[in-house]
């Protein structure tokens, strides 16, 4: 910034600078203690026995009994298997994911390089029903997925992720700026076909691009409790396992293991937490480019 | 890029497929039947004992009854309202909070005298409550804000306060936990929009010795009108999706009084009984949503003659 303008500031405003510094650093803070302070008291938790009241503010020394205890059938025959929500989480949010990434990038790319007459209203089509909510069609989605014998299927929490307009509309924006159409020209030339040009020469430029959506669909995936709730009963995924446990809490409070339970919510919440933490920087960029840049 | 000799656009149509054919069946079929249910007079008595020899003896259809259902849901007698209401109330709780502090923390992060330190690490901790499963903070929540829990503990030396168990206590943990999961997301588009701003008008606003505040109020808050409209409208469509959040808290009851009972949980509870009424809900939360989507491209094309990017509605 021009030097002028610091100086005309200086003399007037320095301390009243200084006051609003330590007012925004005192606020920053108490966010940051808001914000972090649940999980705190959480991994806390989760090294506490089976009754817990109040709070501790330290470490205690049942960590490990809590893991055996998670694992065992006890836990299993009251909250679903611990395993395997674990596995079934994984499997949808990992296939879901790779799904409306590929097929995301694969659609923004027949409406960026190639020319057709339906392209303008592809393009409007997808972009309006980007603003229809899953809720609003979801007791039709339910009574045919019934119909179709799916319910209790991970099927139906997978392959609609083929089509989600949101990833196609990052991926097309993503295409405007970094995907020159001379590549795909030259691809040609040498006699690429082009499904190939669009698998081996176009899917690698798109990686940033892809690793950015790929982990905003997975965490949503993997967050997700609404569907699975609908379409699921005996399979638990961890949303499915955790509403178990809280029902547990209600019922009957009794029995419920604290520890074990706040160990589940640890472990349930840490593989997307260590990716953020690894990320922070490029999801971040990536929200606010949703925002912004058009 | 046209290339009058070899046609290419039958690859444009065949790239299309995939997307087109999932959308038509896991979405477009499924919309056209709930718009086809809520003008059913359908119902499932889910109370009677299954017959195997006739496994849809439980099944009332008795076809079309135009408007009924919507009727019904509109009037005293249907919770539509009631749980509408309870959507916006719970969602009010969390928005003014989150605008507020968002936008204040969008201007300090974005202040060219103030030169904020550690701004990465502020940014990733409060975004960080908005990667992680709500379901998972919810119940964490629930467990500090029961009975005994670590919160009765904290405030009033262990005595009972069951702040879920009171109306505006548990609407006021669901509102915190929406403001915690999404004030660090509003505070970065918020701060998109204000790095948008030329900046040589904060330079001449100060050599006109014009005070933060009034920069605030005469530059910042014009300028970004649009985002700030935007924000408001998404996080409207987010949340008339809620869910996750105040089922956790609420329990079956949907809290104390049913004052946690939103519009989605009809769906939810509804979809093998009350198939005619829920499809008029789902049909209504369909126009809401549709009239805030429009709201939102009007915003946004308004003001910059192109379409803007949007960002996926909330969940």
């Amino acid at each position: 910034m021009p030097r002028s303008a610091d100086v005309v500031g200086e003399s007037t405003g320095q301390t009243s600078l200084l006051i609003r510094r330590i007012i925004a650093y005192t606020v920053l803070v108490a966010l940051v203690i808001i914000s972090l302070f649940p999980f705190y008291l959480l991994i806390i938790n989760a090294t506490r026995g089976k009754v817990q009241s109040g709070i501790e503010w330290w470490f205690s020394d049942n960590l490990s009994n809590n893991f055996k205890n998670l694992f065992d059938s006890d836990a299993r025959s009251r909250y679903g298997n611990i395993f395997a929500s674990f596995g079934y989480s994984f499997l949808i949010s990992a296939l879901s994911c790779a799904l409306s990434v590929y097929f995301s990038a694969l659609t923004a790319y027949s409406i960026h390089v190639y020319d057709f007459k339906l392209k303008k209203a592809a393009h409007t089509f997808i972009l309006l029903v980007m603003m229809v909510p899953t809720q609003a069609s979801a007791l039709g989605f339910y009574r045919l997925m019934k119909n179709f014998g799916l319910l209790d299927s991970v099927i139906p929490l997978i392959i609609p992720s083929i089509a989600a307009p949101a990833v196609y509309f990052f991926m097309k924006q993503y295409m405007e700026s970094s995907l020159p159409l001379e590549i795909v020209e030259a691809a040609r030339i040498d006699g690429c076909g082009e499904f190939r040009t669009f698998n081996s020469i176009v899917l690698p430029i798109l990686k940033p691009a892809f690793a950015v959506q790929g982990i905003f669909t997975f965490v949503g995936a993997w967050n997700n409790y609404f569907m699975p709730r609908m379409i699921l009963s005996s399979k638990k995924t961890i949303p499915l396992v955790l509403q178990a446990m809280k029902s547990e809490i209600a019922g009957n409070p009794q029995v419920a293991d604290a520890g074990v339970m706040n160990l589940y919510m640890v472990l349930a919440i840490l593989p997307v937490v260590v990716v953020y933490l690894i990320l922070s920087k490029y999801i971040i960029r990536g929200i606010a480019l949703g925002a912004v840049k058009g | 890029m046209k290339k009058k000799s070899i046609s290419y656009a039958k690859w444009g149509y065949i790239f299309l497929i995939p997307f087109f054919v999932a959308y038509l069946i896991f979405a477009v079929v499924p919309l056209v039947q709930t718009f086809y249910f809520s003008v059913l007079d359908y119902k499932v008595d889910t109370g009677m004992a299954p017959d195997i020899f006739n496994p849809d003896a439980n099944v009332i259809n008795k076809g079309f009854c135009g408007l009924d259902n919507f009727k019904f849901a509109l009037s005293s007698e249907g919770e539509f309202l009631r749980c509408l209401g309870n959507t916006a109330i719970i969602w009010l709780i969390g928005f003014i909070p989150q605008i507020v502090v968002s936008l204040i923390l969008a201007v300090w992060f974005t202040d060219i005298r103030l030169k904020l330190k550690a701004q990465g690490f502020f940014k990733t901790v409060i975004y960080l409550p908005n990667v992680i499963m709500a379901s998972a903070i919810s119940l964490l929540f629930y467990t500090l804000c029961i009975r005994n829990g670590a919160l009765d503990t904290l405030l009033n030396k262990g005595s009972d306060l069951a702040i879920t168990e009171k109306v505006w206590g548990a609407r006021g943990v669901v509102g915190f936990i929406n403001f915690i999961m999404w004030y660090g997301n509003t505070t970065i588009m918020l701060m998109a929009a204000i790095m948008g701003i030329d900046t040589s008008l904060y330079e001449s606003a100060q050599i006109d010795g014009a005070s933060p505040t009034q920069t605030f109020w005469k530059i910042t808050i014009p300028l970004i009108k649009p985002i700030l409209a935007y924000v408001l409208i998404t996080s409207m469509i987010g949340g008339l999706q809620m869910f996750d959040v105040p089922q956790f808290i609420g329990g079956n009851q949907a809290g104390p009084k049913g004052s946690l009972k939103t519009v989605v949980m009809i769906i939810q509870n509804g979809k093998d009984s009350a198939i005619g009424s829920v499809g008029a809900i789902s049909v209504m939360i369909f126009i809401i949503s549709a009239i805030l989507g429009f709201l939102t491209l009007k915003v946004m094309s308004d003001n910059s003659g192109k379409p803007k990017k949007k960002k996926p509605a909330r969940k």
